[in-house]
Parts: C-alpha cells; sequence; structure tokens
C-alpha cells in the first residue's frame, strides 16, 4: 500500500470544510425570490379535517400562499409509497392506506402534515400558521402494536383490517416446531425492540425551484439517494418528469436511514414553487424532526431456541409483531421482513428456523430502516438469547457460540441467504483476549468490594450488507434495482474526476473512492475529484444506505476504472510501440514490462484527447461508465464484549470497557472504518441505556420530542472503545469488502444489556436500561 | 420566536422603571430557560430588560464567612471564586455542575433562583443555606422566597440583586441527573450552620424544592450518612414522570442525601 492507496489512514478531504464550518448544506443554499415554508402539522394523533379555514392567516403580513391537501389532489400529485411488495403467508399483497404528502380527510399521527404556509420570513409563515383554524373531529388513537391488532381497536386505514398491514412468514414451520418438541432444552422469551429517533445532527430540509421559462424543477434536499427521490419524485407522485427534474443533494449532515425516503415536505416545496410561482424553502426544527422522520426498530417478539443434549441448537421459532406506524414509508415493509428474518441463523448452524412478522398500523411516526434496519432487530433477539441459553444451561457464554459457529463456507441457511466467508471464532477469540476474559472475575471481586456489581456480556453479530443482488430481491419484491453505476472522466491533463451514485453523508467518501484511484494508478489523491450528490453530473446511483458504498458502489468504479485503464494501456502500448499485454501502470506511469519504456499518466490522457496519434479506428477521449450489479450479499460479522458496573444504590450502568473484534473483509482507510465502529457502537449504546421513543398511550402526544426528554449518548456516557480486525476478504466483489457502516449499532446492544443483566443477577431487563429500570430489576432480584 | 423589543439596561431602577411601563416586559439575565422558551414560542414578552450589564448586580464578595454574590454572577464565575471556595466549597461544585460550558458562562444566579425551575440546582442550596434574597424592593429568607413550580415570592418588576448567606461549617451536594436533559432528577443540599442542620431536596419534589425535617432531625444528632439510614422519604410528596417514578426519586433522595454528607465531609 502506498500512503494515499487502499490501506493508509489517510485524514478525510471533505473535514477542513466540515470542520471550519464552510460545508454546503441544503439550508445554506439561498437563491433569488426565495420564500420560507412552514407546514402546519396535526395536533392530533387521529382526527378527521372537518374544514380549514385560512381567511385570516391569508391576510397576513408576508404571506404568499397558504396550500392544503385538497389543492395538492386536485392537481393529481399521488399517495407516497412504499417500494417492496410482501406478501402475506396467504398470498395476499400487503394492505397499503393511502398516504398524502398533506392530509386532506385524516391526520393519522401527531405532526401529519395538513397544509403549508409559504411567507416572506419563517417567523411571518409560523405567525400565519397560527392563524389558520384546522377544525378537526378528534377519534381514538392507538399506539401500541400489540394493543392495535386487538378487537375493538381504532382502525386507522379501511384498506387494512384489524390495523394489520402483512402476516408474512419465512422458514419451515413445522421443522421448527418438531425440533422444539424434541429439544432437550428449549429457551423462551419475549424481546422488546425499543422505538429511536435517527437524530441526524442536520435536521431534513428541502428547496423547490420551479422555473416557469424552462418548465424546470429543481429540488435541494437532504437525501441519501438523490437519483431514487427524483426517480419516485417523477413516476410515483407526479411531481415533475424525470427529465425536468434536477435533484442535488449537497453536503448532508448524517441520515442513518432516514434520509432513504421521500418525505411530503420536498414534494410539497416543489408543488408549491409552482403553485406560488417562487423559490420555496423548508428546514425542520429538532422538534419536527423528532415528530416527522422515520423513526427505527419497535419490535414485539416472542421466541423459542431448541437445543438438543449436546448444546447444539436444533431449532428457532420467531413471533415478531413490528410497529409500522401511521403509514407505510418507502422501505418499512422490507426492514422487519427481508432485511430482520433472513438473519436469525446469525452465526449458527441452526437446522430448522421459523419467524412470523406482522406489520402493523399505529397512530405514531412512520417507522423504516434506521442504521441496521432489521438486522439490529434479528441480532439483539438472537444475542440475547444465546446469552440466556448459556445461564440456563450452565455453560459459557463463549463455548456455547463456540460449539454453535458456522465453520465452513459456503453455508446456505434455512432463510434465503448463503454466507459465502467469515472466520467467526477468530473474531471471538481476538474479543476475549481485547477484554481479558478471563480476568473478569478478579474485577468483579474488586468492584464487590466497593459494593458495586460488576457484569460482562458478549454479542455475536452478522448482518448483510453490500445490499443487494437486483434479480434476488426483484424476486422478493423489490420496485428498484440495487446496482451502483461510476463514471470515470479523465481530464485532458490526466487529473480524474469519479462521478458516483453513492452519497457521501458523513461516510467520507471523497477520501476512500480517491484513495481507490490513487492506489490503482500511482497518482496523487489530489489529482482525484469525486462528485456525487447531483442528479444533472451522475446518470443514475441507487445511494448510500446498508453498507454498500465500499461493496458495491466503489466496485462499480473498479469496473469503470479497468475500462479507462484498458485504453489507456493501449494508447501507451501505441506510443512506445510496444505490446499491449506488456503495459503495467504504476506509480503514475504506463510502464513497458521488463524495459525502462514508460509515460507519466498524464501524457497518456493528453494523447487520448490531442487523438493526434491513437491507434487505428479508437475514438478520441479518455471516459467510461459501468454498472456493477452484486451477485451476493456481503456478510460482516464479529464479536462485541461490554463490562459494565452497576451502582446498585441508583441502578446507573457505567460502561467500564467496550471491545469490537470485526471482520469487515478488505479495508480502504482504517481510521474512516474505526470512525464508523465508533458511531455505530456509541448509537447501539443509545439504544441500549438511553434512547427511547415514546408516546402517551391514550392521546398519541409525542413525549420524547426535544433533548429534554429524548436521551442522547454523550461523550461521558461512553468509554474508549477498543478495536480489532480481523478479515476474511468477500470472495463477492473486486475489492473484498463486505461494509462497516451498520456492524457497532447491529452488535452493541445485546452486549450491554447481556453485561448489565449479568451484573444484577436479573435477565428480565428492557431497554433502554435506564437507572429506575436496572434498579428495579436489581430489588426485584434480591 | 416572536418579534420583542430589546433593552440593555445600566441600573435596577432603569430595570424596573421600563418594567412598570411595558407591561408585558420580562427580565432577562442568562437567558437560559427564557430564550429558549421563547424560541419555542411558548413565551412572547414585549420587551426584554437585559439585567447583565447592570454594575451593581456583578461581583461575588466574602467577609469573614459573610457571603454576597452578585444576582448577574455565573455560574461560572460562581464555580471558580476562590474566595467562595475557601467558606463553602459546595455551592462552588453545584455551580460548577450546572448544565454544560456554554451554560455556565451564561446562566446567573438570580436568573435560576428567580425561575424556580422545580430540576434547577440552586434553589436547593439557598434553602439548604438559609439564604437571603435581596431584591429591588427587600430581603427575603429563602424559606419564604421558594412557593411551588416556577412560583416565587418575586412580585411583577422586582429584580434579584443578590443572594447573602452565612457560610456553614459544613455543606455538600449530590444529585443525579436526568439522562437526557441533565437537570436534577434528585439533588439534596445538606448544611451544617449556626442555626443548625438543613437538608433541601430539588428536582424530585412535585411542588419544587423542600426540606426534608425528617433527616434534617437525624442529621443534627449524627452528622452522618449513616444517620439517614433509618430515614424515610415519602413518595407520595414527590414527582413521577418518564424519567423516574416517585419510588425511585423518593430512593434517589436518600441516596444523593448520604453522598451529600460524605462529599460535605
Amino acid at each position: 500500500m502506498g500512503v494515499e492507496g487502499i490501506g493508509a489512514r489517510v485524514t478525510r478531504k471533505e473535514d477542513k470544510r466540515f470542520l471550519t464550518g464552510k460545508g454546503r448544506y441544503t439550508d445554506d443554499m439561498n437563491v433569488p425570490g426565495m420564500k420560507h415554508a412552514y407546514f402546519i402539522r396535526s395536533p392530533h394523533a387521529h382526527a378527521r379535517i372537518k374544514g380549514i379555514d385560512m381567511a385570516a392567516a391569508k391576510a397576513m403580513p408576508g404571506v404568499i400562499g397558504i396550500l392544503e391537501g385538497k389543492q395538492l389532489k386536485a392537481d393529481g400529485i399521488g399517495n407516497l409509497i412504499c417500494g417492496w411488495m410482501i406478501h402475506s403467508k396467504d398470498g395476499s399483497p400487503m394492505k397499503m392506506g393511502a398516504w398524502r404528502p398533506l392530509a386532506d380527510d385524516t391526520v393519522r399521527y401527531v405532526g401529519d402534515a395538513v397544509a403549508v404556509v409559504v411567507a416572506d420570513s419563517l417567523a411571518q409563515a409560523r405567525d400565519a400558521a397560527e392563524a389558520v383554524v384546522v377544525d378537526y373531529d378528534v377519534l381514538p388513537a392507538v399506539i401500541s402494536s400489540v394493543d392495535t391488532l386487538k378487537p375493538g381497536a381504532p382502525q386507522l386505514h379501511p384498506e387494512a383490517a384489524s390495523n394489520l398491514i402483512f402476516d408474512w412468514e419465512i422458514g419451515d414451520g413445522a421443522a421448527a416446531d418438531a425440533a422444539i418438541a424434541s429439544a432437550a432444552h428449549v429457551t423462551e422469551m419475549e424481546i422488546v425492540n425499543n422505538r429511536l429517533a435517527p437524530n441526524p445532527m442536520e435536521p431534513r430540509a428541502a428547496l423547490g425551484i420551479y422555473d416557469e421559462a424552462e418548465d424546470h424543477y429543481t429540488c435541494y434536499t437532504t437525501s441519501q439517494n438523490p437519483h431514487v427521490a427524483r426517480l419516485v419524485m417523477s413516476a410515483f407522485y407526479n411531481v415533475a418528469p424525470e427529465h425536468k427534474l434536477r435533484v442535488i443533494a449537497p453536503d448532508v449532515g448524517g441520515g442513518f436511514g432516514s434520509k432513504i425516503y421521500i418525505y411530503p415536505e420536498e414534494i410539497v416545496c416543489l408543488w408549491a414553487s409552482k403553485k406560488t410561482g417562487v423559490p420555496v424553502k423548508w428546514t425542520a426544527d429538532r422538534t419536527e424532526a423528532f415528530l416527522s422522520d422515520a423513526h427505527g426498530r419497535d419490535h414485539v417478539t416472542k421466541v423459542k431456541m431448541a437445543f438438543d443434549k449436546d448444546h447444539r441448537i436444533t431449532g428457532l421459532k420467531v413471533d415478531t409483531i413490528a410497529n409500522l406506524g401511521a403509514y407505510m414509508s418507502l422501505f418499512s415493509s422490507v426492514t422487519p421482513t427481508y432485511l430482520h428474518a433472513t438473519l436469525f441463523s446469525g452465526q449458527y448452524v441452526i437446522p430448522a428456523i421459523h419467524a412470523n412478522v406482522r406489520a402493523v398500523y399505529t397512530n405514531t411516526s412512520p417507522v423504516d430502516a434506521y442504521r441496521g434496519a432489521g438486522r439490529p432487530e434479528a441480532t439483539y433477539v438472537l444475542e440475547r438469547l444465546m446469552e440466556t441459553a448459556a445461564r440456563e444451561l450452565g455453560v459459557s457464554p463463549a463455548e456455547l457460540r463456540r460449539r454453535n459457529f458456522i465453520n465452513s463456507f459456503p453455508y446456505q441457511t434455512p432463510v434465503i441467504l448463503t454466507y459465502d466467508a467469515g472466520d467467526y471464532a477468530a473474531s471471538l477469540d481476538a474479543a476475549m483476549k481485547a477484554a481479558d476474559w478471563d480476568g473478569f472475575a478478579a474485577r468483579r471481586a474488586e468492584s464487590e468490594k466497593r459494593g458495586m456489581k460488576r457484569g460482562i456480556g458478549m454479542s455475536c453479530y452478522i448482518e448483510a450488507c453490500g445490499i443487494a443482488p437486483s434479480a434476488a430481491v426483484g424476486s422478493l419484491g423489490a420496485g428498484v434495482g440495487l446496482w451502483e453505476s461510476a463514471e470515470v472522466r479523465v481530464n485532458a491533463v490526466g487529473t480524474i474526476e469519479i462521478l458516483t451514485g453513492s452519497h457521501s453523508h458523513g461516510q467520507g467518501h471523497e477520501t476512500t473512492f480517491a484513495q481507490l484511484v490513487s492506489d490503482r494508478l500511482g497518482v496523487p489523491m489530489d489529482s482525484v475529484s469525486i462528485v456525487h450528490g447531483d442528479t444533472d453530473k451522475v446518470q443514475m446511483g441507487m445511494g448510500t444506505y446498508g453498507s454498500r458504498s465500499g461493496a458495491v458502489g466503489m466496485s462499480a468504479i473498479v469496473k469503470a476504472m479497468e475500462k479507462v485503464e484498458a485504453k489507456a494501456k493501449k494508447i501507451a502500448a501505441h506510443l512506445m510501440e510496444a505490446d499491449e499485454a506488456d503495459i503495467v501502470i504504476e506509480g503514475g506511469t504506463l510502464k513497458v514490462a521488463g524495459t525502462d519504456k514508460s509515460l507519466p499518466w498524464f501524457q497518456v490522457a493528453l494523447a487520448a484527447y490531442t487523438a493526434h496519434n491513437l491507434p487505428a479506428g479508437m475514438e478520441p477521449g479518455l471516459k467510461e461508465g459501468a454498472f456493477y450489479d452484486p451477485s451476493n450479499f456481503t456478510f460482516p460479522a464479529g464479536c462485541y464484549i461490554c463490562e459494565v458496573e452497576v451502582d446498585p444504590e441508583t441502578g446507573k450502568t457505567e460502561i467500564q470497557q467496550f471491545v469490537a473484534a470485526d471482520d469487515f473483509g478488505n479495508i480502504i482507510n482504517p481510521m474512516i472504518v474505526e470512525g464508523q465502529v465508533h458511531g455505530g457502537i456509541a448509537q447501539g449504546v443509545g439504544q441500549a441505556l438511553l434512547e427511547g421513543v415514546h408516546y402517551d398511550t391514550t392521546t398519541g402526544q409525542l413525549l420524547t420530542a426535544s433533548y429534554m426528554d429524548y436521551a442522547m449518548p454523550r461523550a461521558d456516557d461512553l468509554p474508549s472503545f477498543k478495536l480489532s480486525h480481523q478479515c476474511t476478504p468477500a470472495p463477492s466483489n473486486p475489492l473484498g469488502i463486505k461494509g462497516c457502516g451498520e456492524a457497532g449499532a447491529i452488535g452493541s446492544p445485546p452486549a450491554v444489556i447481556n453485561a448489565i443483566t449479568d451484573a444484577i443477577g436479573n435477565n428480565n431487563l428492557t431497554m433502554p436500561a435506564t437507572p429506575e429500570k436496572v434498579w428495579a430489576a436489581l430489588n426485584a432480584a434480591r | 420566536m416572536y418579534a420583542t423589543n430589546y433593552h440593555r439596561v445600566s441600573s435596577v431602577d432603569e430595570a424596573t422603571r421600563l418594567a412598570s411601563a411595558n407591561g408585558d416586559a420580562k427580565f432577562v439575565s442568562g437567558g437560559q430557560t427564557l430564550i429558549a422558551t421563547m424560541k419555542q414560542r411558548l413565551a412572547s414578552p414585549s420587551d426584554l430588560i437585559d439585567l447583565r450589564h447592570i454594575a451593581a448586580l456583578k461581583g461575588i464578595s466574602v467577609s469573614g464567612r459573610s457571603v454576597t454574590i452578585g444576582a448577574a454572577a455565573t455560574h461560572a464565575e460562581v464555580a471558580s471564586n476562590a474566595a467562595l471556595k475557601a467558606v463553602c466549597p459546595a455551592i462552588c461544585k453545584l455551580a460548577g455542575g450546572i448544565g454544560d460550558p456554554h451554560v455556565r458562562h451564561l446562566g446567573t444566579i438570580g436568573g435560576s433562583v428567580a425561575n424556580n425551575d422545580p430540576a434547577a440546582d440552586y434553589p436547593s442550596a439557598m434553602l439548604a443555606l438559609n439564604a437571603t434574597i435581596v431584591t429591588s424592593k427587600r430581603s427575603i429568607a429563602a424559606d419564604d422566597f421558594f412557593q411551588g413550580l416556577f412560583s416565587t415570592a418575586l412580585e411583577d418588576g422586582e429584580i434579584i440583586t443578590a443572594i447573602r448567606f452565612e457560610a456553614p461549617e459544613k455543606a455538600g451536594y449530590a444529585k443525579f441527573p436526568n439522562p437526557a436533559s441533565r437537570y436534577a432528577m434528585a439533588g439534596v443540599f445538606v448544611a451544617r450552620g449556626a442555626g443548625g442542620v438543613r437538608v433541601a431536596v430539588t428536582g424530585a419534589g412535585s411542588d419544587g424544592v423542600f426540606r426534608h425535617q425528617g433527616m434534617e432531625s437525624a442529621l443534627a444528632g449524627n452528622w452522618s450518612a449513616a444517620a439517614l439510614a433509618g430515614v424515610s422519604v415519602d413518595a407520595g410528596s414527590l414527582m413521577s414522570d418518564l424519567h423516574a417514578s416517585a419510588d425511585y426519586r423518593a430512593n434517589l433522595v436518600k441516596v444523593m442525601a448520604k453522598r451529600a454528607i460524605a462529599a460535605a465531609g
């Protein structure tokens, strides 16, 4: 590896502008004549709209226009869609209720958008919004996913009887039942995965610009996938034709999944710009973000795991209710199904698996993929089970896992996936060594002397990343393909622009993608620019989520680079009168192997553009594009160990050490990978100890609508992390990359809870394990 | 935030004159509660009268064991004042644990005491130190000053100018922070001085800051954490919310009291 090539800890090229406040986010975009939007949102969890009186508000200072859902419908703007079809086990398609960008008949959660005010200033828009009188007929609301299925529960959508969206299954139910019936031991649990708010640092924002002269639309928006946004807004929402709609996702301050989806606000800003004749900008405030960003998780699961007398797992049976909120968000259906239940084999040989998932409507914010997306929920179920089973069986949790590890690859699980590479014992060994597992008893004794309770817990996670082979996901119901595109433009002076359909919103693509090019050509990283996030520049792309930009996005760059390099070699061979097969590219030159003949990279590029002396029949220029469609998912895996000390007087948990041993396959930039793991663990520890969305269960009011009540992890809630990497390269892509973006959030919650329950001697504990809950659980165990 | 008129005043008289001339005016000191509330449009004063630039409200003086803290002293100034630390380190520790550095460099003791947030730290110190709240009109004993959630003895247009107290022989403060807001979920200030032992609790009471007679009596005879073992804290008068039940708060009050005693030495 060179100092800037693959494997180098290169500092991030993009950080200068971020750290000096020079990033350019959607809210920083200001265009002439631009006005400000403020959304009027439902204060009720469930109500009919009887009427909207906006007469007084329209006369207020600065008001350009106030628009409501009926106008939006009259203009033919479509329903928001869910882009993944799931069929229930009876063969019927999922029951999707209508989600209007502006509700015109019924509101179904607190925060549901009803109308929009456009005014000269945001303050004026807010003033006018307060003067709009919406007459509601308040209806009973239902919040819990368990309650919503009960007879007599308030009904949300006429399309979905009993609030049931689908009742789906995977695996072999009879085989799982038989394994449980004949088991030497069955571990049975009910497990709740708490609802989370995504909380990217930058709230969502949109700027819609309609150019009447050109009949053209531009949308700046906080998106992880601007091309998908353009496609969906044109093909389904009828906002603008695709060739007349430019979507730009400039610097984006974090997404964690919540910025994959196309929300009402960007649709309305574009539509409102045309209706009012002015560019319209909206930026969420933090409470709006809590109310209207797609939440994550919210599963209630009953599960049984069967073991034989040798402690080998013989079967697993899972029954999950997934709360999808008031409407089906863009990928809400796949998160609790194919991104969740396909992971139930974990790192283990489990001959029989069956999972049933019921997705339900409630009067809460829509729920969709959030960092990990289904995989944290599956991991939490499995790894709480394994730890609990080990305690019940009286064996070491490490040895129980080790005994059941998958050791030979490829391995076909009973739930669709084929694991292609891994070494789970290597990560387990590395983690236990780093954690000084054997020294725990002495540390616990020392804690006890101080009156503290010490515990240790582990979690062995696996995830399916590098999302995803297009034909495979198509056969499972996906409405899109999940390939990625890249274009390599070599300028006449040899500098290189990489256009990618991946989108960087914290991942550091401007650095790692440039490292890849630098590594291949031996040119300085500074001669490489990464272009992304603009549908006018990049032709098409599927965006960034599911830890896919390395495995899929960079593989597309590799394919395009191979084409560029092949042409460059042809030109160099021609100019040096050598055989094309003898040309090698290294150190920024094209050399004839075994000779001292060489040409600098820039000279070959220049030759391509002067076109004075090219091989016969060759087109001028040096620019190639490629689409890469993966042949399999990738399977990052690892072992996390958490050690905690609990203060029995207050129930306060302090994490004493946190060890992460991850196999991400090959790594481009270890520093960036470590940053991803740090952030992921922080979010996972946040879920385990602090975070939780709470609604009033009667009124449906969001109780955690600001940081006064929603507890985000802070630096002093976290220890320094001990990280290590094991490596089995991914066989399915040219770089051997598996992906690292979500692992931290997937692997950590069960490790934390396993450690706390070990410390307090009571396994009955739900996330977030707040001091009060831990204190109560400790008292119950006494 | 709604539009408001901002006034920077240089004397208490000027501030009270402006307040009486503008019925919906509010005084602002550090603004750590008021400005955030205004941003959420939950408060809409016609006029904001900024007290931070009144020289008479500034400064901390210690004479023997008599302490005077100007109402506009920031939490950071209280936390770091050497003379104060020499006679009453507990109040310096309390101030150093409020919010974060940004809050501590803007928020003031007068503003916090006047606001009487049921989860704020300072009210417990005022009660336990038997402090006198000096205003533009009079002097008010802490026992008479705090009158329930966000409610005080202050009349319209009355401004806190200083806090006065005699430094106790021993004092300590311990709080258990709310995991989200980091306000006190239970905070206990204990003090033993010429007038006896005083124990004040913040963050937990359903009617705001309060003194706990049971703990005061127990500690009067035996100034030690062990003396609190038999004292019961009645959950019936404590807050229950998303973050902590009354029972849990009752436990925390007792634990924090023990830790406050330990801190006091």
